[in-house]
């Protein structure tokens, strides 16, 4: 199936409004699955984290996952939502090979939390609030892989094959109200707003929130209404799009593809539509009729849940703090620039400049290592920072050590070199590496008075006052010194003995 | 030693316990008559020898060494072929699942192993449990020991007349809506459906996961007792489990008394509809209780009119939820149809082919129940007829600490007399529902046979929730008062089964 | 008086992926029928503001702890299924959507 025609985007937005809604799934980082003891793990070998329960066995019964259950709660609180005072769980009831037992344990009318709200912000620092409708526990399905056929789709597929170990991995779905009032902006809020949730689940960590591995994922409802109509569009709901650019690129594919149809006098189908990330549109899927009728009824197999008020409490004392206070916080604490904090907070640094200032090192020193030399080896290893093998207080202590001259900064790259490459703590690194800023002044100067008898012409410019001259004789000695001499100690004793 | 086969469970495990005979010997008597006459009653669908005598080397062993592990150590069990075992094929009575040797065993099975009971093998029911006569059995009805041309009752037919023929000392039954104690009544035997939660039902093959619950058929209602103590208690796999004890059922059956007895006879479940020899048994077991100073108080609940109604909304939607998971995707049948199917074509049908006429039925009577439009109307309807039954319960209980019923409306029934007439069936269940639908325990009790036909008739005794060692002293009670006039338990008037023929 | 049509017994066998003859249709168009007829009553006996009971012993917040508990091996968890591959349970094409 091939593109569809869409309508310049701008003048999509000049025509219709634009309503979005926003289905979040949030899969919980538990040790176990959300109603068996099965290994919540991702990459496992096939069918290997599975149980009768989670396979649907006849016979097998669920039990709940208190601590998905008190991550459910967290991720209501953190949202502003309420909590309910007794809810249960229900039963989905549709067909699919992915679903061990074809139903869903889901919840239906009794979400654990409803009704709170969220305020997103712009790159252009307009901010919006968010409705959220509520918040509910549901099992995760397992994964189909299609064989055969010429894509690997599963259109044309000769067969597909199930792996059940996502099976009952417990999931938070998060549904917000519709949102109104984006404009030419909803691809950007919607994408924002996912990136919210994700860093909110992510801070809390209740998720290990990679949408790489399916731990956030996205429905997107896209509905348009001609300016000054009241009446709402009929929807499509575009499924599991799994990246933030995706986020934002869906919604708007959505929008100009709607908008060619409704301007050319069509309707719009309600239906699910899949996104195709490689070539960057969206095809039907199921339409929405009558056929999905999923029977809910409440989940006989289990009791309702009624969290107490002290337990809810608890919980909410718990809570970290909310990242975008906690970003306004930290921005204004740490005096950044506009340009640099977004930088940091785009690569996904706050959490480790903010342990290493927490470790003693100053803020801009801090940002400097991570988003400079600990960045670029991470990139060029393929990894995240986080996954280096060196700690926020390792690089406070090196920073230290800097700041009272016993490092220059080349030999602190070595030591950080060191310490990445298993030689032990920075100070270890430092015996073993000889690294040692030569502090002997007489020394320094035996050297500096060798390398200016050497090189008379410098010195006749640094005495005409041509001072950046004595970059050459600062760069002899230090190599006479084995690089072990503070530079801009070398530099003051270079002018001085010049004279 | 054929004698043992006459012997109550608690005779026989007395004999174990004390040596005088091994645990081997007692499961290879019923083995033998079970191979022997299995023919004629069509009990079992699956009998294993080896396993059964393994279990009871086992259990003669731990005896040698001094273990016993329960009250019935040793005494082999048939189980309703409801609850899976790792190591008998577990079919529920469906082609759906024929051949499944399930990866599991239920939490009732292991209890049982760790009892030391040997289980001599798996019982037939009505497919899923859907049924009265284990007509709806895809492998076939099994037949009264009292008359043959006569259905055993069901849903647990293959457990009744297990153990009314003798070719098991106790059997395991299921109970949705009474497919533990209609099946006991029409059989002459004894059979408890616990307070809801007080058995695991782990392990245990869905049908109607608010209604079904799992209990012991047997001769004696000390056997039942006993069996009720080795099987109950909390299991955390079991969400609806029940978290404390309720106490030693064999210990309130050593203890019953008549001390301070208030029995309350249901007006709605008391003369209509009930076929005449049923009734005049009945009132010959109120006589009795008067008799030794009982005080009999009849009580009104309305709601029992509604309850067959409700009953046949809610298990109907809970079910087809419940049989979704047969597709054929993970276990059991799988239909390919000609051509190049989808996934969804094999799904229908092997449904189609796997499912007979009654699963299917109550499959699409509970997915309309359930379905949207209709859900009001019926499921939630029917839920709230359910609270209006508890409420009538809590009233009468509130009176009385026992409710006497029939509990079924007619002795057994020929084979095939109503098998095309699902409602006539339907109502068979009319006095045992309302247990199911409010959670309490119910057992039936042989109050003798009816005078029109000389086929058993039971009677019903109801208690509160939690208070099922209260059903347990009235049942042994009036066991005992119907032992007294006849010198023996009822099962001793039954037919010589050897005799017998199909 | 009843709702059910031979329609409705389509669509709900379809619902419940159960293939019906146009045979067994009609016969459970009229099995039905009576049925619902029958049960319907529970309708009337609800006039008024009464709870629904969806658990017959009322209890609540009954959890386990998040412990991870052994699984089936592979080759337990796809020893009762009808078809198997690279550890996976295989079926048949799912339904062409486009």
């Amino acid at each position: 199936m091939s593109k569809e025609q869409l309508m310049p985007y701008e003048k999509a937005i000049e025509q219709f409004e634009v309503v979005i809604g926003l289905e979040v799934h949030v899969e919980l980082n538990t040790k176990s699955k959300m109603f068996c003891g099965c290994k919540n793990e991702f990459g496992s070998e096939p069918n290997t984290n599975v149980c009768p329960i989670c396979i649907g066995l006849p016979g097998a019964l669920p039990s709940v996952n208190k601590k998905a259950v008190e991550s459910s709660i967290a991720i209501g609180l953190a949202l502003g939502c309420d909590i309910a005072k007794t809810c249960r769980f229900a039963r989905k009831n549709y067909f699919y090979p992915d679903l061990a037992k074809n139903f869903q344990t889901s919840q239906y009318d009794e979400p654990i939390a409803f009704g709170g709200k969220l305020s997103i912000e712009l790159a252009d620092g307009q901010s919006f609030n968010v409705e959220i409708e509520r918040a509910h526990m549901e099992e995760d399905a397992g994964k189909l892989t299609h064989v055969g056929g010429s894509t690997g789709r599963i259109h044309g597929a000769d067969f597909s094959l199930v792996d059940y170990n996502r099976a009952g991995v417990p999931l938070v779905e998060i549904v917000t109200k519709p949102i109104f009032g984006g404009g030419d902006k909803a691809p950007e809020l919607a994408a924002a707003y996912v990136r919210a949730i994700r860093e909110i689940v992510k801070t809390m960590n209740v998720s290990d929130a990679r949408m790489e591995r399916g731990n956030v994922r996205c429905d997107a409802n896209v509905s348009l209404r001609p300016k000054g109509q009241e009446k709402l569009g009929t929807r499509t709901e575009t499924k599991n799009v799994n990246s933030i650019r995706s986020v934002e690129s869906a919604v708007r594919y959505e929008i100009q593809r709607q908008a060619h149809i409704l301007a050319n006098g069509g309707t719009i189908i309600q239906e699910t539509r899949h996104w195709h990330e490689d070539r960057g549109y969206t095809s039907s899927g199921r339409v929405k009729s009558d056929a999905e009728d999923y029977r809910y009824f409440p989940e006989p197999d289990l009791v309702p849940v009624e969290p107490s008020a002290d337990w809810v409490e608890s919980i909410r004392a718990a809570l970290p703090e909310n990242p975008e206070k906690r970003r306004k916080r930290l921005s204004a604490e740490w005096g950044f620039s506009e340009l640099e904090f977004r930088d940091v907070v785009n690569a996904d640094l706050l959490d480790v400049i903010y342990a290493t200032v927490e470790a003693g090192a100053k803020p801009q020193a801090a940002r400097k290592w991570w988003s400079g030399e600990l960045a670029r080896i991470a990139n060029a290893e393929n990894k995240s920072v986080e996954e280096l093998a060196i700690t926020p207080a390792q690089v406070a202590e090196i920073q230290t050590l800097i700041d009272s001259g016993e490092l220059t900064d080349r030999m602190a790259r070595d030591v950080v070199a060191g310490v990445l490459a298993g030689e032990g703590e920075p100070r270890a690194v430092i015996e073993q590496r000889g690294l040692k800023v030569v502090s002997d002044e007489g020394a320094l100067i035996a050297a500096i008075d060798l390398a200016l008898a050497a090189q008379p012409d410098v010195l006749e410019k640094i005495r005409e006052g041509k001072l950046q001259a004595a970059g050459a004789v600062i760069g002899a000695v230090m190599k006479a010194m084995g690089g072990q001499a503070d530079a801009a100690r070398v530099r003051e004793l270079v002018l001085e003995r010049a004279k | 030693m054929s004698d043992l086969i006459h012997k109550s469970a608690a005779e026989l495990a007395q004999l174990i316990n004390s040596k005088q005979v091994s645990s081997v010997e007692v499961t290879s008597a019923f083995f033998d008559r079970s191979e022997k006459l299995n023919h004629k009653t069509f009990s079992y669908l699956h009998l294993n020898r080896e396993n059964a005598l393994a279990a009871a080397k086992l259990a003669d062993q731990a005896l040698a060494a001094g273990k016993v592990h329960s009250p019935l150590h040793g005494v082999p069990i048939a189980v309703k072929d409801v609850l899976v075992t790792k190591d008998a094929p577990t079919t529920a009575g469906s082609k759906i699942l024929e051949g499944w040797m399930p990866q599991y065993d239920a939490t009732v099975v292991v209890k049982l192993r760790e009892a030391g009971l040997p289980i001599l093998g798996k019982t037939n029911m009505d497919e899923f449990a859907m049924g009265s006569s284990t007509e709806y059995s895809a492998y076939g009805p099994s037949r009264n020991p009292w008359d043959l041309q006569r259905i055993p009752g069901g849903s647990g037919g293959g457990s009744s007349s297990a153990v009314a023929g003798r070719l098991a000392p106790l059997a395991i039954g299921s109970d949705t809506g009474g497919s533990i104690r209609y099946p006991a009544a029409v059989t002459g035997s004894v059979g408890t459906k616990p307070t809801y939660g007080a058995v695991s039902r782990y392990g245990v093959i869905a049908l109607a996961s608010s209604l079904d619950q799992i209990g012991p058929v047997t001769n004696t209602v000390l056997d039942a007792a006993l069996l009720q103590d080795v099987i109950s208690g909390h299991d955390a796999k079991d969400s609806t489990s029940l978290p404390n004890s309720l106490g030693s059922m064999a210990e309130a059956v050593r203890n019953a008394d008549f001390k301070g007895l208030r029995v309350g006879v249901v007006k709605q479940l008391s003369s209509d509809g009930f076929q005449a020899g049923v009734s005049e048994r009945f009132q010959d077991t109120i006589s009795k209780l008067t008799a030794n100073g009982v005080e009999i108080v009849e009580v009104d609940c309305p709601s029992f009119e509604y309850s067959v109604a409700a009953y046949y909304l809610i298990l109907p939607a809970e079910a087809s939820s419940n049989l979704a998971k047969y597709d054929s995707v993970r276990f059991g049948m799988r239909i390919l149809p000609e051509g190049n199917p989808t996934i969804e074509r094999v799904m229908a049908a092997t449904r189609e082919a796997g499912f007979g006429p009654e699963v299917k039925r109550r499959i699409i009577l509970g997915t309309y129940a359930l379905s949207s439009g209709y859900y009001d109307a019926y499921y939630g309807s029917a839920q709230k007829v359910r609270t209006l039954i508890q409420q009538d319960l809590a009233k009468a209980f509130a009176k009385v600490d026992v409710l006497l019923t029939p509990t079924a409306p007619t002795t057994a029934f020929k084979i095939g007399e109503k098998v095309n007439d699902p409602l006539a069936m339907y109502l068979n269940d009319i006095a045992t529902i309302p247990a199911n639908l409010a959670g309490i325990p119910g057992i039936s009790v042989p109050n003798g046979l009816a005078k029109e036909d000389g086929l058993p008739s039971g009677v019903q005794i109801l208690a509160p929730a939690m208070q099922d060692a209260q059903a347990y002293r009235v049942a042994a009670l009036i066991e005992n008062l119907y032992k007294a006039e006849w010198g023996d338990y009822l099962i001793s008037q039954a037919p010589d089964l050897e005799a017998l023929n199909v | 008086m009843s709702e059910v049509t031979p329609d409705l017994v389509r669509h709900l066998a379809s619902l419940a992926r159960i293939l019906v003859t146009e045979e067994e249709v009609q016969k459970l168009t009229g099995e039905l029928s009576v049925i619902v007829d029958s049960v319907a009553s529970v309708n009337k006996a609800v006039s008024g503001d009464v709870a629904a009971t969806s658990h017959p012993i009322p209890m609540s917040n009954v959890f386990r702890e998040d412990i991870v508990l052994p699984s089936l091996t592979q080759a337990e968890a796809l020893s009762a299924a009808p078809d198997s591959a690279e550890g996976r349970f295989k079926v048949p094409a799912i339904l062409d959507e486009e």
